[in-house]
């Protein structure tokens, strides 16, 4: 065991820092998170300087036009993108981790050709339609149809919880090919045009209040049948690459930017006096290790992936650890608050309190509550824990 | 940076089992359970061949001049095999108490509180060679032939005896604060894998049940409920052992990180993991789980034996914030 950083690492990282200490400050105020057009110039500006500094697709192949950087180079990246502060991936997420890495491992070189490059540049935003109404936790049962017709097939149906939609150019689409009841056997993967008709789009609002994601309904849209990606029926396994390239290093940054927080919320209750208080300290010290233990599992995790090529299912140990303990620290968030905890928007007074003020308190503690949902509810990862790593048998 | 086990330390940490399942099988374990025996000085001896007391001390010095890491992957083997005495201590104790090293001294260790007002148990304190009281001013031996104690009719955990001590000597001093502190770090770090070899027991303990046992027809790790005790008792196993490794690596890497921040949270993650997966592997197995046969208790019990020489959990989670 080692974790020591070889010279080559060493040196990787310190290009990276320096390019970010030079572009950071050059970047312009980030919109409103209402602002989906203003965000998605932003987030695609940002790209762009990503991909002409060659840091694009880090974790893509060279043949997929990324920079083929190793596991722990890209946990190198994610972490000084963190730790200075860099623009998320924001609306650029489904695009470069979920179909960018699926056309490259299940696309035809036409498909790379056309798809990759335009992720890679910024020039092209992606959204996902996997959930539906009633295919959450079993993906397995969507009901969406594809019925073919020539050369292209005619979609009819509706799905959930699909992100930036109203800005995407393209959705990485599941649709059910086979018979009703065909579950995994009868699903295929399809590049769906956002620019075709058929397709409308109603924003659901979160409990945050904010419009992040929404209702795609599809009425006979037509996608050619050259946007296939994977065999017909085949969708159930072409997803399961995309599935397992969340669960390695997707959540990577998110460790550290609640160590962060956490370090935030020890300065708020020095400057309140909370720090006074026995429980707050050994709250803060044992979210603390917690934390520490994740970023330890993170890497061994990043050095398994190093090993054999492929994330492992210990991703879903990860995911669902950080997902629980980051709603206990946001729990901690709110204690400290106080009364400035029940108010959404920054309270005169809060400032100059950097960036824990109560706004960012209370918006951590709700979104909070969605991190043991999306990706997997955390009673869904239980199951993948118990049914794939210690072999207890299906119910 | 490669956190894996190298291949040296999945070779170890195979030797040691291969060790364990030989020498400290569970049914003779249970054979001497609360006869107060002593401990077994083959086994003993058989422990100091494998290195597991001089396994750090420097080559110069006799040992076998391995990292902590190593000790680590160890100590969680000893843990997982519930093998009773005080291997931690004596380990310790190498360099610092002749003949600890080659196991010809068994060396038992105490923590004196700052109070003094606490009960103060030692264990097998009748087959020790040598106690060490550990101290904010250092290490001091003493002599366990001089310490006032009386054994303990009914130990919680039945393979670890327990004197009572009524009074401590003061005994001579072998080590200054920063000892005290180096030894209450590495006990942390290497009682945590102690820990995180019970909880790594118990979740194939729960596992194995739960795939065997059958009601409603069918084996009870299908029903979700058991599933997710398993599972979440895996997380606890495989993140404090993280926590363990990680904080051994910083003792033997320093400039990796904070050592005796990691030390704190691996400790008190692994004993929260050790005792709760106890606690979990007992309601997994269920009725079955509360009676003396099914050995699930004997890893909550040990469990709660080997916490308590870490340092309070509160404490250690202040260490943690305050170095935060």
């Amino acid at each position: 065991m080692d974790l020591r950083y070889s010279e080559s690492e060493e040196a990787f990282r310190a290009g990276l820092r320096s390019w970010l200490a030079d572009v950071l400050p050059t970047l312009p105020p980030k919109p409103s998170h209402l602002d989906w057009p203003g965000r998605r110039a932003y987030d695609t500006a940002w790209q762009r300087m990503l991909f002409d500094a060659g840091y694009a697709g880090i974790d893509w192949p060279v043949e997929g036009g990324g920079r083929g950087a190793s596991p722990v180079e890209q946990l190198i990246y994610l972490e000084e993108l963190e730790r200075a502060h860099a623009p998320y991936v924001g609306v650029n997420f489904v695009g470069l981790l979920h179909a960018g890495p699926t056309v490259i491992v299940e696309g035809t070189p036409e498909q790379r050709a056309r798809f990759l490059p335009p992720i890679l540049r910024g020039d092209e935003v992606w959204c996902q339609g996997f959930s539906e109404p009633g295919a959450g936790s079993d993906l397995a049962s969507l009901r969406t149809r594809a019925v073919r017709d020539g050369d292209e097939y005619v979609v009819t149906g509706q799905k959930i919880w699909t992100s930036h939609a109203e800005v995407a150019d393209f959705c990485e689409l599941l649709v059910r090919t086979g018979p009703e009841d065909s579950r995994h056997r009868g699903i295929t993967w399809l590049i769906l045009p956002m620019d075709r008709p058929g397709i409308d789009f109603r924003p659901l609002r979160t409990i945050a209040g904010s419009t992040e994601f929404g209702e795609l309904f599809l009425d006979g849209v037509r996608v050619p049948v050259a946007n296939r990606v994977g065999d017909e029926n085949d969708g159930w396994r072409v997803t399961m690459t995309t599935l397992s390239f969340e669960r390695g290093t997707a959540f990577v940054g998110e460790v550290l930017q609640s160590m962060e927080l956490l370090r935030g919320l020890r300065a708020l209750a020095r400057r309140t006096g909370g720090w006074a208080d026995a429980q707050v300290r050994r709250r803060t010290g044992h979210l603390g290790a917690e934390l520490d233990a994740l970023w330890a599992l993170a890497r061994r995790n990043v050095s398994q992936a190093a090993r054999t090529g492929v994330p492992g299912i210990g991703g879903s140990v990860y995911k669902l650890a950080l997902s629980e303990l980051r709603q206990r620290i946001a729990e901690l968030g709110m204690d400290l608050a106080g009364a400035a905890g029940l108010v959404w928007d920054e309270l005169p007074g809060t400032d100059g309190r950097g960036p824990l003020g109560n706004a960012e308190i209370v918006s951590t503690w709700v979104h909070s509550f969605s991190r043991t949902i999306a990706a997997g509810t955390s009673q869904i990862q239980r199951n993948i824990i118990a049914e794939r790593i210690l072999g207890l048998p299906k119910g | 940076m490669d956190f894996e086990l190298s291949e040296d330390e999945r070779a170890l940490a195979e030797g040691m089992r291969r060790l364990c399942a030989g020498r400290f099988p569970l049914d003779r374990l249970r054979a001497a359970e609360g006869t107060r025996a002593g401990l077994d000085p083959a086994g003993w001896a058989e422990l100091a061949e494998a290195g597991v007391f001089s396994l750090r001390l420097p080559e110069a010095d006799g040992g076998l001049g391995l990292p902590t890491a190593a000790a680590a992957v160890v100590f969680e083997e000893l843990g997982r095999a519930l093998v009773p005495g005080p291997s931690l201590a004596s380990h310790l104790a190498a360099g610092v108490v002749d003949g600890a090293a080659e196991g010809k001294v068994v060396v038992g260790a105490v923590h004196r509180s700052a109070a003094g007002v606490a009960p103060v148990v030692v264990e097998h304190l009748g087959s020790l060679g040598t106690l060490v009281v550990v101290d904010d001013d250092g290490l001091s031996v003493v002599d366990p032939a001089t310490v006032g104690a009386e054994a303990v009719e009914r130990p919680l955990d039945p393979l670890t005896p327990l004197w009572h001590v009524a009074a401590l000597p003061a005994g001579e001093r072998v080590g200054g604060p920063d000892d005290a502190a180096r030894w209450r770090r590495d006990s942390r770090v290497l009682g945590g894998a102690l820990l995180v070899g019970l909880a790594a027991a118990t979740v194939d303990l729960a596992v194995a049940y739960a795939k065997e046992r059958e009601q409603f027809g069918k084996p009870i790790g299908s029903f979700q409920a058991v599933k997710h005790l398993c599972a979440d008792m895996l997380v606890r196993a495989e993140v404090a052992r993280a926590a363990v490794h990680a904080a051994a690596v910083t003792i033997d890497q320093p400039d990796v990180g904070d050592d005796v921040r990691a030390a704190a949270g691996a400790g008190l993650l692994a004993a929260e993991a050790a005792v709760a997966n106890g606690k979990a592997c007992i309601q997994v197995h269920g009725g079955m789980g509360f009676t003396w046969e099914v050995p699930a208790h004997l890893y909550l019990m040990r469990a709660r034996v080997l916490s308590g020489a870490l340092g309070e959990a509160d404490a250690l989670a202040e260490v943690v914030a305050t170095r935060y």
